[in-house]
């Protein structure tokens, strides 16, 4: 049961880019086509998950016992940066289709506040292996969710230009984002 | 008092985790290595890296994979010209296939003062969304160019800009893509060899009755300048006349005579050096 509050909650009530305001970059600069947005996504779920469990792994049976930890952040991002290398050049090998969809994604969140952040968040809440991945899972559905809402959105955007002028582009980007934080905020509370 | 061990045990531990990941990668990039030809780097390199799409496909990078592994013909970027067809055709050690640089021109003159309106749009300003509504144009005229400027949104190199109701193309900046060729909903958009620099500025297929009705610097299909054009590079089909590039000379005798003065350059040329010619 806890688990499922934790993917849920994690979906909608404490939505990564929405309420937790991770990972704007991508959500503002690779949310204009619907089809770009999908392989950042996935791209971002792919990593984040596989992050999750390598942090998870190198904080409790690296830092926790040897008492370092307060060098979290410096080695979160190592491991996720090594961690994104490493699966670029196996996709690259074992399934280049893969790798076609998510490849230019992948060095590009090789240091994502978002994934870095859901690896945080799990140190955080001490949650333990399956709860981290539900927990990463989660983050990333709903990141998945919003940026492809956000492309939508941003696609229909483009062909209308009875938006102002000084408006254009990432102003009305970044008022579309107020606003859909805004509605997401409709769930606050839902879940704990 | 700070220990030694303590300064240096974390860096110690941080570092031996750095060396660790280090190897992995190391060892990842010696079992995971991918054959990749260099040939596609190499053309990679000399292409524009504008990834406007001109060749047929998705950016640089994939033309640069569609020459090397698919066959691709060296000369499909239109930024790129004939210097960089045969720099990739040197790379792929082929016989290079030299293509007449393009250039975009605009097929109407229907200025608001030259074209009647029979209505006023009001909607999303695209002239793909004018275009689809019953009578495809608020122009009576329904060949001519809307003027909402998808062209000039589509156009990554910045040569299309509205003038007067009409996209006008600089003729410096395009580079023959086609990308505006294709977006325009009412095809009133071509491509010419940039050697060719006079050309039919008419897109109607109506006669020239039809035509007189709705526009004053339509071509009313007379064939005064198929007459007149000692290249014979002038035809004239379905009610308009058409000017074959390759043949032109541009030597300015058909703009003479053309009644319904739809003929025009495409580089404007001094007034001075239009009548020693």
């Amino acid at each position: 049961m806890n688990l499922l509050f934790i993917f849920f909650g994690s979906i909608f009530v404490h939505n990564i880019l929405l309420s937790r305001f991770l990972g704007c970059c991508p959500f503002l600069g690779v949310s204009t086509k619907i089809e770009t947005a999908k392989g950042m996504g996935a791209a971002v779920l792919f990593v984040t998950v596989m992050a999750a469990v390598m942090t998870w792994l190198v904080y409790n049976f690296v830092l926790i016992p040897l008492g370092l930890q307060y060098l979290y952040t410096l080695s979160f991002i190592l491991v996720i940066a090594a961690l994104v290398q490493f699966v670029e050049l196996a996709l690259k090998k074992i399934n280049p289709i893969l790798y076609k969809s998510l490849g230019i994604f992948l060095p590009l969140i090789t240091t994502n506040c978002a994934v870095l952040g859901v690896a945080v968040i799990n140190m955080n809440e001490k949650y333990g292996l399956a709860e981290s991945i539900v927990n990463a899972l989660g983050s990333s559905i709903g990141f998945l969710i919003a940026i492809m809402l956000m492309a939508g959105i941003r696609e229909r955007i483009e062909r209308n230009t009875n938006i102002p002028e000084c408006l254009h582009g990432l102003p009305i980007g970044l008022v579309t984002a107020g606003l859909m934080s805004i509605a997401f905020m409709g769930f606050t509370g839902i879940i704990k | 008092m700070i220990s030694f061990a303590r300064v240096i045990f974390p860096v110690l531990v941080l570092g031996s985790l750095g060396l660790l990941f280090g190897m992995l990668l190391a060892f990842a990039s010696i079992k995971f290595y991918v054959e990749t030809d260099k040939r596609m780097f190499m053309i990679r390199t000399i292409l524009p890296g504008a990834n406007c799409g001109g060749c047929g496909f998705p950016g640089c990078d994939g033309y640069a994979d569609g020459i090397v592994s698919a066959g691709a013909k060296t000369n499909l970027c239109a930024a790129g010209g004939a210097d960089l067809a045969s720099g990739i055709a040197k790379i792929m050690g082929v016989e290079s296939e030299i293509s007449a640089p393009m250039r975009a021109f605009l097929k109407c003159k229907g200025s608001p003062d030259a074209s009647k309106k029979i209505a006023v749009y009001e909607g999303i300003d695209d002239c793909r969304s004018a275009a689809i509504l019953p009578g495809g144009s608020p122009k009576a005229c329904p060949f001519g160019c809307i003027g909402f400027g998808t062209c000039v949104k589509v156009c990554i190199f910045g040569a299309i800009s509205m003038i007067d109701g009409l996209a006008a193309v600089d003729p410096g900046k395009c580079v023959g893509c086609g990308a505006c060729v294709s977006a325009c909903p009412k095809s009133v958009l071509a491509l010419s060899p940039k050697t060719s620099n006079v050309q039919v500025l008419c897109n109607s297929n109506w006669k020239g009755p039809d035509v007189k009705r709705v526009c004053s610097a339509g071509c009313i299909g007379c064939g005064l300048c198929a007459k007149n054009c000692q290249a014979g590079a002038i035809t004239v089909e379905r009610n308009i006349a058409l000017i074959d590039g390759s043949k032109c000379t541009n030597c300015g005798a058909c703009l003479a005579k053309c009644p319904a003065k739809c003929i025009g350059y495409l580089i404007p040329i001094p007034e001075a050096v239009r009548e020693s010619a």
